[in-house]
């Protein structure tokens, strides 16, 4: 499935991924990531933590609701792969980024701005691996 | 007001995301496939970020404390060891499996698509397969 190039949409989104991530260190002083967002809504010994994370959380699920107000139009959410590989796809993410200690978000926006190396280390290492699946996926064995 | 804020910011974040592509598999499976349908549109997401991140955290981390905390909360780990090695590197092959990550994830459960309730699902599965993992070994360590 071939897909628009989108540089200016892209640009601007993440501009405003950019500015999300320096409110929340200006007001709350903590890195968006959604892998720690995620993590942390999983326990339970924090309620004013819990809160704070189930709001962002909310606030983020609101963004396409919000788009559809104004354009409209849902965003798009086009999925060329089978319910398999989505499942499969989750795990992996799941442990991977437990392991990893986060995700394109924290350590890729997050961490990187802020020039830390192990952040740095991480985007590289998922960036390679994911260049290398979708090759595998589509030219090797999809064809 | 915390929570008020934190949902706006919860906000801004899943429009970035939704405007710039990173919600939508074929786009990020397009972007990783360099010898087939490249679309190289998601650089520009992570150029637009740090664009605004990389001052915007040099200004206000150069500052005394955030506004509703006492202290920045930032991760104090500096080594790289294997496990954010090779625990990112899995990441990226989920995320080449799936076309999703957790942060475009997020933000497209408001579409209200089934497969992104499925792909999080899985996700949340693996977070705490992990964590049963971890806290297995912890134990095996302290009773050696």
């Amino acid at each position: 499935m071939v897909t628009e190039f989108t540089p200016w949409q892209s640009l601007g989104g993440g501009v405003l991924i950019g500015l999300a991530a320096v409110l929340l260190m200006a007001l709350h002083g903590r890195i968006l990531g959604a892998t720690g967002i995620l993590g942390g809504l999983m326990r339970f010994n924090d309620p004013a933590d819990w809160r704070l994370r189930a709001a962002l959380l909310a606030g983020m699920a609101s963004g396409p609701l919000v788009l559809l107000g104004l354009t409209g139009q849902v965003p798009a959410v086009d999925i060329p792969i089978s319910n398999l590989a989505i499942v499969l796809g989750g795990v992996i993410v799941g442990v991977g980024v437990s392991y990893g200690g986060g995700c394109t978000s924290g350590h890729g926006i997050c961490g990187n701005a802020r020039f830390s190396r192990r952040s740095m280390v991480a985007t590289a290492s998922f960036m390679v691996t994911a260049f290398a699946t979708v090759y595998v996926t589509r030219h090797l064995i999809g064809g | 007001m915390r929570l008020l804020t934190a949902f706006a910011i919860g906000l801004v974040f899943g429009v970035g995301i939704a405007i710039s592509g990173m919600m939508n598999p074929a786009k990020v499976l397009n972007f990783f496939d360099l010898a087939g349908t490249w679309d190289p549109s998601l650089a520009f997401v992570m150029g637009g970020g740090l664009l605004v991140a990389i001052p915007g955290y040099r200004m206000v981390l150069g500052g005394p404390y955030p506004t509703f905390e006492p202290r920045f909360q930032l991760p104090d780990t500096r080594v790289i060891d294997r496990r954010l090695v090779l625990g990112s590197g899995v990441f990226g092959i989920g995320w080449g499996i799936s076309g999703f990550c957790p942060g475009g994830a997020l933000p497209a459960l408001g579409t209200g698509k089934p497969e992104v309730f499925l792909f999080v699902t899985a996700l949340i599965g693996g977070l705490l397969l992990a964590r049963g993992i971890q806290s297995r070994g912890l134990r095996t360590k302290a009773s050696t």
